[in-house]
């Protein structure tokens, strides 16, 4: 799985951009799927549909992580060629001094920032540029509007992994690894491949519309409390996957949080619970779509979310999968 | 054009009844069927002349920002409340007019003299300003208006004239969409045109939610007077936008990322019809798009504006030349929308 990961997590997809994470997905789900469309927004919706099964209630279950990752959008390029850019996303200033960022053409610039007054000074966004190496502007071969991504290469450091956009690509290599090895359910399950999670959940937002499931469930990653003097949370890596109980942006349903449990007991897969002071994911939107929907979360633990690099545990990875596989093999009572 | 009446209309959002009016007396003729929804959206279809199928939805926002009025005090004063976004500093001895029955006032300010030096450093909150209508008590105001009331910026349209054919007045933001949107009616589409004016815009993007909804398109252009601040600066920074230089398109905004496909189009189009035309700064700013796009099953969607300086005060300043430039590339990337395939 881990090829996998480190395709998604090198693929370029700042948010509303995610056409090349969507063809790699589509290629390693082709002929796993009954069904796989591309909605307006551009989400990939790849439906497993359920055989069903004497004595289990037969459900409609969406599956969701998002395929987009942060980035930065250039907003004004001087005359020498440097360029001013906004954040697409949540992008936090410190982390971008240094940082490298590539072009959809794969063009790389690095960010600089001005003479700083102050030595303490808190890093400004609109104190910094992006440095593509350009003699000039008319060289520089760039426009207002160009999106570009964080970029750096993934890196097995054995039981841990660290690479650019974990967030939400480990969702997304989960979901496909769940996908593959399903052989059979007796629920309709839709993998939902969704866009435009980092500026509003809007692409989960469409493709609720249209799945209308009864239950959802988004996987995506959640910051943790286990770093030297980090802000206090029980959540850690390799603890096991992480059962959303609440976040910013909603309080998960009781019974798919049970639902996530008990599958975790009976599997005896290890597991967490998370209460997440800030953030949000998909499932929040997918809760309130149309007359409303039982959605959970299954976060994957990762430190250094929302800087290029993100770190989780392949134990928690493999195991998100196994409980997720086997939440969509048995009857689901909410 | 008609962009002096629908600039001196009243529509503050909530109350977009005079706007509607206007407009529908002025697109009657071009349309083919029209209906007011529950929020007040007025939406209109013209058939389309080439039997394509595609439902295409065109959208301008009637209402403006303005003034609620809260409460009428003793002495016949007026407290009042913001609608929409607007500055307290903008406010100060402004002319209003309240209530369907224009009553005209102003916002009153202390005067100079009476300022200690540190008042004149602070900025005077909405809450402690209060509009004049030159009543003597509350009785006799009330005669005049209700808590409930509107008000509006009382602001003639004028013609500044010069080469970039400058107009001042009220509520460019977003009249001038309108204005832009009643001549697009004027010509003829091989697919469903859904021109929608809507209502709420300033307050959340509240009309266009369901009127995209009722509409279901499948594909949206938003028309748009936006934020333009060309002003001279000091730093090598771009405006938002700039007057004169064209329609402005939006790639990302607060609420919406626009169709790369769209976008697309639009360039095209201005290119090979040597159209002037901008990309807005991305980042700043929402439209009725981030509605749209997000209705239903989602709606490729974008954004052309006619750049507006000082929106969301009483008065803001466009060039008639960007005007036209809107209309022109609105109407000619529309006949070129067949060729824009929106399936992925």
């Amino acid at each position: 799985m881990k090829e996998l990961i480190a395709e998604l997590t090198e693929a370029w997809g700042p948010s509303g951009y995610e056409d090349a994470v969507r063809k790699i997905i589509a290629k390693h789900i082709a002929g796993y799927a009954d069904d796989v469309r591309t909605d307006a927004l551009g989400n990939l919706i790849a439906l497993k549909q359920g055989k069903p099964k004497k004595g289990i209630e037969k459900r409609r279950i969406m599956l969701a992580a998002h395929m987009d990752e942060i980035g930065v959008i250039v907003s004004h390029i001087d005359e020498k060629g440097f360029m001013r850019f906004a954040p697409v996303g949540g992008v936090f200033p410190p982390t971008l001094l240094g940082s490298r960022v590539v072009f959809a053409d794969g063009a790389i610039g690095v960010i600089g920032r001005e003479r700083v007054e102050r030595p303490d000074e808190a890093p400004r966004m609109d104190k910094m540029f992006i440095d593509a190496g350009a003699a000039d502007k008319k060289r520089s071969g760039r426009k207002v509007g160009d999106v570009a991504s964080f970029t750096r290469p993934f890196v097995d450091v054995g039981q841990r992994l660290v690479a650019k956009a974990m967030d939400d690509r480990i969702g997304c290599a989960i979901l496909v690894q769940v996908l593959q090895e399903l052989k059979t359910t007796p629920h309709d399950v839709y993998f939902v491949f969704t866009a435009q999670e980092e500026v509003g959940c809007r692409g989960a937002t469409t493709s609720a519309f249209g799945v209308e499931p009864e239950i959802a469930v988004a996987v995506d990653v959640t910051p943790t409390g286990d770093t030297p003097e980090a802000a206090p949370m029980a959540v850690e890596l390799g603890a096991g996957p992480a059962i959303k109980v609440k976040d910013r942006g909603m309080l998960a349903h009781v019974g798919v949080k049970n639902w996530m449990a008990d599958t975790a007991e009976r599997l005896k897969l290890p597991y967490q619970f998370e209460v997440l002071e800030a953030g949000s994911t998909d499932a929040m939107a997918i809760q309130t779509s149309r007359a409303g929907v039982a959605s959970g979360v299954l976060s994957v633990p990762t430190r250094y979310v929302h800087t290029p690099s993100e770190m989780v545990d392949y134990d928690d990875v493999q195991n998100s999968v196994k409980l997720l596989l086997g939440m969509v093999t048995a009857a689901v009572k909410l | 054009m008609l962009l002096k009446e629908l600039s001196e209309a009243v529509g503050v959002s909530g109350g977009e009844g005079a706007v509607r009016q206007l407009v529908l007396d002025a697109i009657k003729a071009n349309i083919d069927e029209h209906r007011v929804d529950a929020l007040g959206n007025l939406i209109t279809l013209k058939k389309g002349r080439g039997g394509q199928k595609r439902k295409v939805m065109v959208a301008a926002h009637m209402d403006e920002i303005g003034l609620m009025i809260v409460r009428i005090e003793k002495e016949g004063s007026l407290r009042f409340r913001p609608v929409g976004g607007i500055d307290d500093r903008v406010l100060l001895a402004k002319k209003v007019l309240i209530g369907d029955k224009k009553v005209p006032g102003v916002i009153g300010s202390k005067p100079v003299h009476l300022l200690d030096p540190r008042q004149r450093q602070q900025v005077v909150k909405v809450e402690d300003m209060s509009i004049d209508i030159g009543a003597s008590s509350q009785e006799e105001a009330g005669k005049l208006v209700k808590v409930g009331d509107y008000a509006s910026f009382d602001v003639p349209y004028r013609d500044l004239g010069g080469e970039l054919r400058a107009v001042t007045g009220k509520a460019f933001d977003d009249r001038a969409g309108c204005a832009v949107l009643i001549e697009l009616l004027k010509g003829s589409y091989p697919f469903d045109l859904y021109a929608v004016f809507t209502t709420q815009e300033e307050v959340g993007l509240r009309g266009a939610r369901v009127a995209a909804y009722s509409v279901a398109p499948d594909a949206a252009f938003v028309l748009e007077g936006t934020i333009c601040d060309d002003m001279p600066k000091q730093k090598d920074v771009s405006p938002t936008t700039v007057v004169g230089q064209g329609p402005a398109i939006t790639l990302m905004d607060r609420s919406v990322i626009s169709d790369q496909r769209l976008v697309d189009l639009l360039v095209r189009t201005a290119e090979a019809n040597k159209i002037p035309y901008q990309f807005k700064q991305p980042g700043i700013g929402a439209t009725d798009a981030g509605a749209i796009h997000l209705s239903r099953e989602g709606v490729p969607s974008v954004v052309v504006a006619v750049p507006s300086r000082y929106i969301h005060s009483p008065v803001c300043l466009l060039s008639l030349n960007d005007l036209e430039n809107t209309v022109q590339l609105m109407q000619r990337s529309l006949a070129g929308l067949d060729k824009v395939d929106l399936s992925r």
